[in-house]
């Protein structure tokens, strides 16, 4: 395997209700990017990027993005109908085979751009469920009340994850909701969709991320610290939530036990935790233990989710951990599909 | 290069046809699947990864179908991969599970890419009206063909080229059994009777609309060394990219489709591609495709590849077969039919192409492009390795 290492990350100023068009919201960012890893775009050898048609309501909504790029002469380019995240794991991939030593990925989503929580039913199985349109907060309740009838979370942990997420985004800034209050306090407000409250929900918002991958020199010359992608692997469960255990994320565990999260210290972990009891489950499925490792110090998507761009987004933030020397060692995690259907964990390592 | 040898050691594709309504879309991916396993020797529980293409989920009204598709191809606990690159997707698909391969991190890899395009209606998914955007309200058909008319003016093409091009590969498809169309009687005089439906474009020669699937089984070398059933070898994979409009853009022959198949014949080692090749099969969803695709790849002078068509120099019999399955002209399911010509290219240096395979046939090239003529992907396998 080749060293291969994360050497800048941009993200966009989140937002929700943006007109600007999607290549409109990907310009800046890529710039950004680049500018941030000194490089020019010629000295990108492979881009890929995530994005999802129904978002944008259009199909082929991905192609238009290639003006965003610079595309002449013609690069070498790909696209995934997933979360940003992947983009870098295809980008990883082709680095691996020998082909190409710089990379550019970006992930880009408008969730304003319609009803995610009825959008998103739309991943479900055509001809039984989707047909009902249970809603996306609906199946992660299902999920959320089985993992606290089995007792793998609790309700205290689930406002404990809001509250650190909420403090953590006023720190952060670039988040769509922030605040101050405790645990307790979270507690206290009313019930709005069993078992959610509306802090355990998801900000939606409008955003995209970038990140340069590099491998060996290039990835020294580019960057004083890079965060080197020392394992990354991802897994699926079972969609059908009755064949799956609710109250554990099997597929993140394996991902984990693939990339040994737990062989050695962790000092933060961004978790790609859309719904506040997530957190809790992303915790024991990668055998993370919060007296010694900081979750998700960015705020992470519970204060600002914009789809397919969040994912890469938590990447983006644990390499910067590893960037300013706040950690040596940091997993990054992100997922997708209803109940953390689907996985992806990397260990990033600064040395 | 240094990536790892990679290996095609199953293809299986559906039986293609307007309406598949005897299967949902999960029993579509896995008739393909199925018969890609059994020509492996192999079963889902020997797969590593799997990675699957189809051209806009809006197709079917499914958003992310592979997450699905988990179940039905006993996928959980696996790492599954989805790839979206418009029409050239089932290429690009395969290229990323090749990589999967060829980058060390898997063995045994299935790569599928299907479009039931009867559960939606293609002609409405490919021309929503979008906000800001300059609208496309006339499908394909309208897109591409100012675009031929232009190579006709350029090269000097006489008008029955298109023709000639849609009868072959129609004849063609009546050797393949699992071609859509299957019509034997066609002739250049009745071609040219059928009805103008973008002109130049006539009704023969554009592609149909398919329900349909196709899926290859890729393993590293040292597996594929242990296992006695017909290998293609991937001798090399490229793709391109460039934006759909600016000034100056040449639309009829794309530079990324130039530096695509230079960068592919470099890594295959092929300098001579009219001489080194044995047979291709090449995304021609519109007839004059051909004979554009023929100059674009580097096989005949510019403004000849017109005369390698009127000289069937890509009949079945002619020095460099083109599609000899029937092609996309005879079979598109949108997001498949990449995959399908790449999986045919395997099929002819594995020797398994039946009544359509070209004798003797050790080197061929897949090719699929999508989007407005801007991207590309394309591979060369072999009988041997490489």
């Amino acid at each position: 395997m080749r060293d291969v290492g994360i050497v800048a990350f941009a993200e966009s100023q989140l937002t929700y209700g943006t007109t600007n068009t999607p290549v409109e919201m990907i310009v800046p960012t890529v710039n950004e990017v680049l500018k941030n890893a000194g490089i020019e775009r010629t000295e990108v050898d492979f881009w890929c990027h995530g994005s999802c048609d129904y978002m944008t309501g259009q199909p082929f909504s991905f192609v238009a993005a290639v003006d965003a790029l610079g595309a002449w002469p013609p690069i070498i380019e790909s696209h995934v109908e997933m979360d940003g995240a992947w983009a870098l794991y295809e980008a990883w991939m082709k680095i691996q085979t020998g082909e190409a030593n710089v990379a550019l990925v970006f992930g880009n989503g408008k969730s304003s751009a319609g009803d995610m929580n009825r959008a998103l039913t739309l991943q479900q199985d055509p001809y039984t469920v989707a047909p009902l349109w249970p809603g996306l907060t609906a199946m992660e309740g299902i999920g959320a009340c089985a993992a606290l009838q089995a007792g793998t979370v609790t309700e205290r942990q689930m406002a404990e994850a809001a509250s650190r997420a909420r403090r953590d985004g006023a720190k952060n800034g670039n988040v769509l909701v922030s605040g101050s209050e405790s645990a307790d306090e979270l507690l206290s407000r009313a019930v709005t969709s069993a078992p959610f409250r509306d802090h355990d929900l998801p900000a939606m918002a409008d955003g995209v991320s970038a990140i340069i991958i590099a491998a060996g020199d290039a990835a020294k010359r580019i960057a004083k610290r890079p965060a080197w992608i020392r394992a990354i692997d991802h897994r699926i469960d079972h969609q059908n939530l009755g064949w799956r255990d609710l109250a554990r994320s099997t597929s993140a565990a394996i991902a984990a036990s693939e990339v040994g999260v737990h062989n050695d210290k962790v000092d933060i972990a961004e978790l790609h935790t859309t719904f506040s009891h997530h957190e809790q489950l992303l915790i024991n499925a990668l055998q993370l233990r919060p007296d010694a490792t900081r979750i998700t110090p960015s705020g992470g998507a519970l204060v600002g989710n914009a789809l397919m761009a969040a994912g890469l987004s938590r990447f983006g933030h644990s390499a910067r951990a590893i960037f300013d020397g706040t950690a040596d060692r940091a997993v990054a995690h992100a997922q997708q599909g209803a109940c953390l259907q689907q996985n992806i964990v990397a260990v990033l390592e600064g040395n | 290069m240094g990536a790892n040898r990679c290996a095609v050691i199953g293809v299986g594709q559906t039986n293609h046809t307007s309406v598949r309504a005897d299967v949902s879309i999960a029993g579509l991916v896995r008739e393909a699947v199925d018969r890609a396993l059994e020509s492996a020797g192999m079963t889902l529980a020997d797969i590593d990864a799997i990675v699957i293409g189809k051209a806009p989920d809006m197709l079917e009204g499914v958003m992310m179908p592979e997450m699905w598709l988990t179940d039905s191809l006993a996928a959980s606990g696996k790492p599954v991969f989805r790839v979206h690159t418009a029409g050239s997707v089932g290429g690009s698909t395969a290229i990323v599970a090749a990589q999967h391969v060829m980058s060390g991190i898997h063995k045994r890899v299935l790569t599928v890419a299907f479009e039931k395009q009867s559960d939606g209606n293609a002609m409405w998914a490919l021309s929503v009206p979008t906000p800001f955007g300059v609208p496309v309200h006339a499908g394909a058909g309208g897109y591409f063909s100012p675009i031929i008319r232009s190579y006709m003016r350029r090269s000097g093409a006489p008008a029955h080229i298109g023709a000639m091009v849609a009868v072959k590969d129609r004849t063609n498809a009546c050797k393949n059994p699992y071609a859509h169309l299957h019509e034997p009687d066609w002739t250049l005089e009745k071609a040219l009777e059928t009805p103008m439906l973008w002109d130049p474009v006539r009704f023969i020669e554009t592609c149909p609309s398919s329900d349909g699937a196709a899926a290859l089984v890729m393993v590293s070398e040292d597996v594929a060394d242990t296992m006695n059933v017909p290998k293609a070898w991937v001798h090399s994979t490229a793709m391109r990219s460039e934006p759909t409009m600016f000034a100056g853009r040449n639309q009829v022959s794309p530079r990324a489709g130039e530096l695509c198949a230079e960068d592919l014949y470099r890594k295959a080692g092929i300098t001579n591609p009219l001489e080194e090749i044995d047979v291709c099969e090449v995304y021609v969803p519109f007839s004059w495709f051909e004979p554009m695709w023929l100059e674009n790849l580097g096989f005949a002078p510019k403004d000849h590849g017109w005369r390698f068509v009127e000289d069937g120099v890509t009949e079945m019999t002619g020095k460099l077969p083109f599609n000899p399955s029937g092609g996309v002209l005879s079979t598109n399911p949108i997001g498949a039919s990449g995959m399908i010509r790449f999986g045919e290219a395997a099929m002819q240096v594995m020797g398994l192409a039946g009544e359509h395979q070209i004798d003797g046939a050790k080197k061929a090239m897949g090719h699929a492009y999508g989007g407005g003529s801007q991207f590309f992907a394309m591979w060369i396998v072999g009988s041997e390795k490489n």
